[in-house]
């Protein structure tokens, strides 16, 4: 049960290549709609990246929003996660198992160098090798020959599935057909790499060169903790083209840090409004404020491997708990309505989304039947008081307690039992105890979208062995279920297929969906022209000065 | 220091300065010295302390403080008195943030829960931790500082050095290394947060005593009972330490408070007692969330922490002011 | 005297061996796998976790990894921590901005401190006593995470005197409120301690004899009350020092202040050993060198106290 990264995610038959190839260049009238002053460069909060900049090696918002700026990948997502092309002329398959993909002619990195089809395969022959250590080597599991490559101590360098035919045109070649493929190019782990990066990724990392919308200011862009400066890439020619004169990270160790710089008009945007705050910042922000939902929710999981939780008695217990949630008291007290109660496992800014999959029920509020169901549970199978539910979460980051204890008191509540919060001094503690199945209680889960796809937000969870399955659900049906989705010709079908899959999990709940992250962001009032993409990040190439 | 003062000239009065002093210079004929120069010796040893108690019982700070703490422990004891709701009562999102209502003089937090109910059943836990943790650092702090000052040479060299390394030791890393000790993971409760604060806190408090102890170590009383055949930690004790009190107690008065504020601070950083403990710390670390649009959540329990360390800090005051006999009579 | 000081000195040998045993073997019984702090929340494969942990020699046992340290040490390169940068460039720069905070607040306290609870000695019982008290318990009853945020709030965010936070470079002004936040409950102390000795003191025989010889109350009160006063006030300001520069991590997190406290507290969080243990060496270096420097005070505050 050591968690397999095998590829159970594929997912929907998204967008294929002719479609994709079709909205290239698109998507970009909105950034020049509101006009505004082009020349002001705009502060933004951001955060220390953890790690060097480098694409395959950053799988954190903070570095990722760096990224997204200065590289430019295959495709990129536009405000509402709809894929446009960026470096890709076309991305071609007959069978949705061998891709052909061709770059756009004379692209260039920001150093001179030319944008080839070996910019892509030797960045992603680096990310996926076992021996470079790169966090995000997982996203190239598809690609034949990962498995050697990716191997625990492998000498390997090289994936078998990636060609380069010439120098702007290179194939792929999957381990089997999966039609969302394309859809995650736009991930940063895919962007292209030029060849200096290769031959000292820790002097690269520190001044990154990319070919996206924007690129370091200079030897002293990155000041560590302190800010990371950007300016416009005056050769990038893409959909998303600066309308600003650079934006400048600076780096924050909290967001009521980076609120009260907001409202004293230190800062320009802000990306989350902090717990604190949420009850005031329409007050003090006015207009100046957004929220807007992104892919991203808040779910507890419960592990099979406790007593209490499993089996027939264990199934009706979960649909107790789920149904003894206020969901729509605890996101309007609690958060102001800066949530939305869960309907199901994904998040409605996806295509795809329903909210009526029957079993969705489960997720109503309903103490009576809640202190029902208990009763019959404890029929079958008495439970076990000395076993002490809690909900472990991590105190270091993200502010969880509030909402944590929220739902402990509804449960307490309705359902008379003894439950607690369970804070974790770090997240690396909860981390290592779910994966090695040691948790004593239910642990506070949640998914942030990678790509936009339903299928990120259920294989990659909820199939057996799964990386972040916490829950150590294992469900046959349900494998077989989402493999359905896989191979699935159209949109409609794979989408079907998914949410077919999501009946048995709203029934078994291995974790209780909770809410939808909505992004609650502001601005001051220097800028204008601000909006959120699908992923809760504000779209900073299309904000100007006022 | 003079060596003879009894024929010390009255200067009260005299215009030889150009303000009044009396605020600050005890009237001679208010001091003792008499009575203290004409001890009799066998009733030596104890007199310090007898007296000071003699004098601490008509003394009217000792007696306010003496009823504020009696009464804080009484609602530690019995919390229930002071409220109508049941500890472990409902908590209702519907009630959050709300203001006084009847049945709920001081309103409700942002979970929704009596701030009343909760002060009252948070004394035990806070009273505890600051009492507890405090006494410790007195205790083992003290113990180390007397020692190291008194003694001096090798012993003060390893202990004041053992004092540096604890106190550079980061309070969270060894506080994090502590809560997960198999004994305390699965119950962690106010002894544990006891231990942590009293394991990194008493290097201050021995600090403090080394120099206290230091500055009186050579005075002419203690080389005076050592002539007469005390031995060294017999006139440590007897005679160096009850002179070396008075700013060991206002340390630990004021860590009293310091410590009980600490145990929130422990909550936010996820090393403080579980949140189904009710406390101050972990109901003014919860009201953090709440401050603009409810600061009440945090003014009640942050006025009951106050009026704790008030009264224990006009105890310490009182039994200075009983322990030196220069000072009693003013 | 000498010899005095080459004994304190030579001290620091078993004290830096001992506190970075110490902290090394705390680090590294930090729950959780450090390179669970690494993935993140999406966590990544058992190869990659396996490459990682060969990469910061977390798969050694404690005793290699603690020699692989002190080598590092004696060779001048202290390693880096999981962000890939040299751990000597974060100290250089971290530092400099916690000693400018550190120092600040300390003086602050040192002189608001002995002011005010010198006037409040001399009025004891007063009305300016007791008003200083109830200021004093509001510092210690309200957490530095509220007050700070509070002091931000008014004087950063609604009067617009200063700016809520603190830039890259720290300037002087810059750091006036942050430190006026960080000195307040050491404020405290440093206020009642004062007051304490001089209420003991200016009943002493000296002081009386003092007056006696016909000296200002002025002097009497600055050279003999205050002076024997300040044993204990040095003390604790000593102590203080390297408190206010490793401690201040809820201070520098309201403040935004790049400095140790944060840098410290991070890094535990993530398991960095070798970052923790070179941080907290140079805090003991502080620690021993302040608290020499109070010794010798000693002697000079009160010539009755000698060192041999």
């Amino acid at each position: 049960m050591r968690y397999s990264r095998t590829s159970k995610i594929l997912g929907i038959a998204a967008i294929v290549a002719l479609s994709l190839s079709a909205c290239g260049g698109g998507g970009d009238d909105k950034s020049t709609a509101g006009g505004g002053d082009a020349s002001r460069v705009i502060i933004a909060d951001g955060s220390e990246p953890q790690n060097p900049l480098i694409p395959t090696n950053t799988n954190e918002v903070g570095g990722g929003a760096v990224l997204d700026l200065i590289f430019a990948g295959l495709i990129s997502y536009d405000a509402d996660g709809k894929p446009q092309n960026e470096v890709a002329e076309s991305i071609e398959t007959k069978d949705s198992q061998n891709y052909t993909i061709k770059l756009k002619a004379d692209q260039k990195f920001t150093n001179g160098d030319p944008v080839t089809a070996s910019s892509f395969v030797d960045a992603w022959n680096y990310g996926a090798a076992a021996k470079n250590a790169q966090l995000s080597s997982y996203f190239f599991e598809s690609i034949e020959g990962y498995d050697e490559a990716a191997a625990e101590g492998s000498k390997v360098d090289k994936m078998s599935g990636l060609k380069v035919v010439d120098d702007n045109t290179f194939t792929v070649k999957l381990k089997q057909p999966e039609s969302d493929f394309p859809l995650r190019l736009g991930y940063s782990a895919f962007f292209p790499m030029p060849a200096e990066a290769l031959k000292d990724p820790k002097k690269y990392g520190e001044h990154p060169v990319g070919n996206g919308p924007y690129k370091f200011d200079g030897k002293d862009a990155w000041q560590h903790q302190q800010q990371i400066k950007l300016v416009p890439n005056e050769g990038y020619e893409g959909p998303r083209k600066a309308q600003n004169a650079g934006v400048t990270f600076k780096i924050y160790q909290n967001d009521t840090t980076a609120y009260q710089d907001l409202i004293s008009d230190n800062l320009d945007v802000l990306k989350t409004i902090p717990t604190s705050d949420i009850k005031n910042f329409k007050n003090d922000l006015g207009d100046r404020s957004i929220e807007s939902p992104y892919a991203g929710n808040q779910t507890i999981a419960i592990p099979y491997y406790l007593d209490n939780w499993k089996g027939e008695a264990g199934k009706l217990r979960r649909q107790a708990l789920s149904m003894a949630i206020n969901r729509d008291e605890i996101t309007k007290v609690i958060f102001n309505g800066g949530r939305t109660p869960a309907k199901e496992f994904t998040a409605p800014v996806l295509d795809g989304y329903s909210d009526s999959i029957p079993g969705s029920e489960n997720l109503a509020y309903n103490p009576e039947k809640a202190k029902e169901l208990w009763k019959k549970a404890d029929s079958i199978e008495p439970y076990d008081k000395s076993e002490k539910l809690t909900i472990a979460y991590n105190a270091d980051k993200g502010d969880h307690k509030t909402w944590v204890e929220a739902v402990v008191n509804n449960i307490k509540n309705n359902l008379g039992i003894e439950v607690s919060g369970k804070p974790y001094a770090t997240f690396k503690e909860v981390r290592t105890d779910a994966t090695e199945q040691k948790l004593t209680g239910a642990v506070r889960a949640g998914w942030q979208a990678d790509y936009p796809s339903l299928a990120n937000f259920l294989g990659p969870i909820y199939t057996t062995g799964a990386g972040s399955n916490d829950a150590v659900y294992a469900n046959k049906k349900f494998d077989a279920a989402i493999n359905k989705g896989l191979s699935a010709e159209t949109v409609e079908e794979g989408n079907k297929a998914m949410n077919e899959a999501q009946e048995m999990l709203l029934s078994d709940l291995p974790a209780i969906p909770l809410w939808y992250q909505v992004a609650q962001g502001g601005w001051s009032t220097q800028v204008t022209n601000v909006e959120f993409g699908w992923n809760g990040v504000p779209l900073y190439y299309a904000i100007t000065g006022k | 220091m003079p060596e003879n003062t009894k024929n010390m000239p009255t200067v009260r009065g005299a215009k030889i300065s150009k303000y009044p002093i009396e605020h600050f210079v005890a009237d001679p004929e208010d001091t003792p010295i008499q009575a203290t120069d004409s001890a009799v010796s066998t009733e030596a040893p104890v007199s310090l302390w007898l007296e000071a108690w003699r004098n601490l019982r008509t003394q009217p700070l000792f007696l306010i403080s003496a009823f504020l703490i009696l009464a804080v422990i009484f609602v530690a004891l019995f919390p229930g008195l002071f409220t109508n709701e049941q500890p472990n009562a409902q908590c209702m999102l519907a009630n959050s943030d709300g203001g006084p209502a009847p049945g709920h003089p001081l309103g409700f937090t942002q979970q929704g829960c009596d701030i009343l109910a909760r002060v009252m059943y948070g004394t035990q836990s806070s009273l505890t931790i600051g009492l507890f943790a405090t006494l410790s650092i007195v205790v083992f702090g003290g113990t180390i500082g007397a020692v190291s000052g008194f003694f001096g040479g090798w012993v003060d060299a390893v202990l004041a050095r053992l004092g540096d390394i604890f106190f550079a030791l980061p309070l969270i890393l060894g506080a994090i290394v502590v809560v997960q000790i198999p004994f305390f993971r699965e119950n962690r409760n106010v002894w544990t947060i006891v231990l942590i604060l009293a394991a990194f806190g008493w290097p201050q408090i021995a600090r403090i005593t080394r120099a206290a102890v230091i500055e009186v170590r050579d005075a002419d009383f203690v080389i005076a009972a050592r002539s007469l055949g005390v031995s060294r930690t017999g006139a440590l004790v007897r005679h160096v330490i009850p002179n070396s009190l008075a700013p060991v107690i206002v340390i630990a008065t004021i860590s009293l408070g310091v410590f009980i504020v600490a145990e929130s601070t422990l909550s936010y950083l996820g090393i403080g007692l579980p949140p189904d403990v009710m406390s101050w710390g972990n109901d003014i670390f919860s009201a953090k969330s709440s401050l603009r649009s409810n600061p009440m959540a945090l003014f009640w329990p942050a006025l009951a922490l106050s009026l704790t360390v008030l009264s224990f800090i006009m105890l310490g005051d009182a039994l200075q002011d009983a322990l030196d006999p220069k000072a009693r009579k003013r | 005297m000498a010899r005095f000081l080459l004994r304190r000195f030579l001290q620091l040998i078993p004290v830096f061996l001992g506190a970075t045993l110490l902290i090394y073997f705390l680090v590294f019984s930090l729950p959780g796998d450090a390179t669970a702090a690494i993935c993140g929340e999406k966590g990544c494969t058992p190869a990659v976790e396996a490459a990682l942990r060969e990469q910061y020699n977390l798969d050694q046992p404690f005793w290699v990894q603690y020699f692989l340290y002190l080598k590092g040490i004696f060779t001048f390169d202290l390693g880096t921590n999981f962000a890939g940068q040299p751990i000597t460039d974060i100290l250089a720069r971290v530092f400099p901005t916690t000693a400018r905070l550190a120092i600040m607040a300390l003086v602050f306290e040192a002189v608001f401190g002995i002011v005010i609870g010198l006037i409040a000695g001399l009025k004891k019982g007063k009305l300016f006593d007791s008003t200083v008290l109830v200021f004093s318990l509001v510092v210690i009853a309200v957490p530095i995470f509220v007050l700070g945020f509070l002091m931000q709030f008014v004087v950063g965010v609604k009067l617009e005197w200063a700016n809520p936070t603190v830039s890259g470079d720290a300037t002087f002004t810059e750091l006036i409120l942050p430190a006026l936040v960080l000195g307040l409950v050491s404020f405290a102390y440093v206020l009642r301690l004062t007051r304490t000795a001089v209420i003991e003191n200016s009943g002493a025989d000296y002081v009386r004899t003092a007056t006696a010889k016909g000296l200002s109350s002025r002097r009497v009160v600055m050279v003999h009350v205050l002076r024997n006063s300040m044993i204990p006030v040095v003390t604790f300001l000593g102590a203080d020092l390297g408190a206010l520069m490793g401690g201040a991590i809820v201070t520098e997190g309201i403040f935004n202040v790049n400095g140790v406290g944060n840098t410290l507290y991070r890094a535990v969080l993530n398991g960095e050993a070798p970052v923790v243990v070179s941080i907290v060496t140079v805090l003991i270096v502080v620690f021993v060198l302040a608290n020499l420097l109070v010794d010798l005070l000693y002697a000079w505050l009160d010539p009755r106290i000698r060192y041999a």
